[in-house]
């Protein structure tokens, strides 16, 4: 792992003004390699999709910097690097169903981004752009003069993500992508994102809730709790020495497919007042190679200790 | 767990009828529940696993209806209830049902006190100060914290773990027997999730009740269930104890769902998943079902419906795989090893 794709420095992000004012994002700062699949991972409020939208400008951000390639891209930029961003960074959404546009054809729902930002030479171009994208989930070409309602779920996420790949990104967002899939077919589109990784040398910010599958195709994973991220850490490295009581806390609460295994277990619950924060002050701290954890001085040695 | 059978439903057919056509929802499901055990129905979303168990309660949707087989409860034949004054007299009283969510399962414009009263009034036919005193109480029970100033609070002030919790003590506000839960913990996160089934088991222990669950996560029904059926458009396709399904199933259908998890995948290799869509339940089906997506059919698997065979006396499966003129089939792996632990661990104690 080297070269830096996304640096985040002190990001903060907040919504409304004066007395409702709300920060969903409180002061978050972490890198995302070139070619890895970087995973957010957190309960629903916890700000881990208000970040993936900072980083594509669809949110705009409060204080902090985010850098792509060392450019800074947040706040007001040069239109160019405005283009670029689009261009280079794509985004799969969560919900298949309400994420096409139903009254488009899947021709016209895969070329939007090409035919706003005139990436063509000319119709034949096009078409052919499309037909390579939808070719490359694994969907026929045929399929372009179809509207998504035709689709199973499945397959609209492959309509999702090809609409992301005809952009030639390098850096995707793929946000709870198969959260809304049935069982049977979240191994499929699991599979096509991992495959275009490999293929393509593709950079995934992957937003998840659901751990098992973090596990499965994160290389780094990041635990955000209310709007700050509490530990960070290669991903078979926080799975198996978890330090921070959340942390903890999730790892303990996911359902594993075996009975013996499941029933044994112990559910923790994590009570945030168990930190005393009032005079020892918290900090975002590297514990060892790589892993990260917040907490303050007296919690950070206890830390030490467990490893 | 005792085999004292609550209820019984015996070929079961459920029929929709969509702009002049119909859908087979349901076929010849069949299914003994035993009084006090927890049952998870385990299937993708169209495979009928909810629309089977709503058949119980008298909820189907107004275009579809019970078109054959029974449903005995107690005696009578539920599935030859007609009107709403006969189903009154089961559910909610008799058989109980928590929704998938609560976002969207309570009313908005009505504190959650008095719709949790409405239900203890209906069922129990408490009034005024005693069913206020009941319903905090059962507020209390779910585990909602300072009981008697929620009870006065509106839907949208409570978290959706809270929520979920409101809407499970007004299910069993009325001590059913049959608690059926449909996807209960899908709409939370993962840490309510686990806070949920457990306050699901507690009170079905408390009240002795029997739990239905429906669900597609494997892990949920490795938490709670005693038993598990397996359904794959319209029909229970593999039913056995918990520990049968997980460790020694023998569906093809139920080895992909198995195999097709991520926690059983080997990291930088793609997961096994199943190809193609369920079938179209307009048509005729013929065959086994499964056959299409199955990766390894056989012949007969596309001219005839298997039957059930029976593996243990409480396990069965509707594969052909079983029959003894069929080819020799090996498990996948994950089963082998599974069961091997197993088996050791038994043998341990």
């Amino acid at each position: 792992m080297a070269e830096k794709l996304i640096e985040i420095k002190n990001l903060q992000v907040s919504f409304g003004r004066g007395r409702k004012k709300f920060i969903a994002v409180d002061r978050v700062s972490f890198d995302i390699y070139k070619g890895e699949t970087f995973a957010l991972v957190g309960e629903s409020g916890s700000g881990k999709t208000t970040i993936g939208r900072a980083i594509l400008r669809i949110n705009p951000t409060t204080a902090g910097e985010i850098l792509y390639k060392g450019k800074k891209i947040n706040g007001r930029i040069s239109k160019e690097l405005d283009k670029e961003i689009i261009k280079n960074c794509q985004m799969v959404f969560q919900d298949p169903m309400a994420s096409l546009n139903e009254r488009a054809k899947v021709d016209y729902i895969v070329s939007e981004g090409l035919i706003n930002h005139k990436l063509y030479k000319d119709e034949q171009d096009r078409k052919n752009k499309v037909d390579q994208a939808l070719r490359d989930v694994g969907l026929l070409p045929e399929f372009a003069t179809r509207f998504p309602h035709e689709f199973s779920g499945g397959q609209r996420q492959r309509i999702g993500i090809a609409r992301a790949l005809v952009m030639e990104p390098e850096f995707i967002v793929a946000d709870e992508p198969i959260s809304a899939l049935d069982v049977s077919i979240r191994a499929q589109v699991l599979n096509l994102l991992n495959k275009l990784k490999r293929e393509r040398g593709l950079t995934y910010l992957f937003v998840a809730h659901d751990l098992s599958v973090v596990r499965f195709v994160s290389d780094r994973v990041a635990v955000i709790y209310k709007g700050r991220i509490v530990e960070l850490a290669e991903t078979e490295e926080l799975f198996n020495h978890p330090l921070h009581p959340y942390t903890k806390a999730l790892l303990a609460a996911v359902p594993i497919p075996d009975p013996r295994k499941e029933r044994n277990k112990e559910l923790l619950i994590y009570d945030p007042a168990i930190h005393d924060y009032s005079v020892d002050k918290p900090v975002w701290e590297e514990i060892s190679a790589g892993h990260y954890v917040y907490g303050n001085r007296k919690e950070l040695e206890q830390y030490r200790k467990e490893i | 767990m005792n085999n004292k059978i609550i209820l019984s439903a015996k070929d079961v057919e459920i029929a929709f009828n969509l702009r002049g056509r119909t859908l087979k929802a349901i076929r010849k499901c069949s299914l003994d529940l035993y009084q006090g055990e927890t049952l998870a129905i385990v299937g993708e979303s169209g495979s009928g696993k909810s629309v089977f168990t709503k058949s119980f309660l008298g909820m189907l949707d107004a275009n579809g209806k019970i078109t054959g087989g029974t449903i005995e409860y107690h005696g009578t034949d539920i599935s030859k209830y007609k009107t709403e004054k006969q189903w009154m007299t089961i559910r909610g009283k008799k058989i109980s049902m928590v929704m998938q969510d609560p976002m969207t399962s309570l009313n908005p414009l009505m504190t959650v006190g008095k719709q949790l009263q409405e239900a203890i009034t209906r069922n129990q036919g408490l009034h005024g100060r005693a069913a206020k005193a009941e319903a905090i109480a059962m507020l209390e029970k779910v585990g909602i914290p300072d009981a008697k100033n929620r009870y006065h609070q509106y839907p949208h002030e409570f978290s959706g773990g809270m929520r979920q919790r409101v809407v499970i003590a007004i299910a069993v506000a009325c001590h059913p027997e049959i608690l059926i839960c449909d996807e209960p913990t899908t709409a939370l996160d993962v840490t309510i999730q686990a806070q949920i089934l457990k306050l699901i088991r507690d009170l079905q222990q408390e009240y002795n009740m029997t739990v239905i669950y429906i669900t597609h996560d494997l892990g949920v029904v490795a938490n709670v269930a005693d038993r598990v059926a397996v359904m794959y458009a319209g029909q229970i396709v593999e039913y056995g104890m918990v520990e049968e399904i997980f460790y020694d199933a023998w569906h093809p259908y139920t080895w992909a769902l198995m195999s097709s998890l991520p926690q059983y995948g080997i990291k930088g290799e793609d997961l096994p998943s199943i190809e193609g869509t369920p079938p179209n339940l307009f048509y005729q089906i013929q065959g086994d079902a499964f056959a299409p997506r199955n990766q390894r059919p056989l012949e007969i698997d596309f001219v005839e419906e298997p039957p059930y065979f029976e593996i243990s006396p409480t396990h069965q499966a509707k594969t052909w795989y079983l029959d003894p003129r069929a080819p020799k089939i090996q498990q996948p792996e994950i089963f082998r090893k599974l069961k091997e632990e197993y088996l050791e661990e038994m043998h341990h104690g």
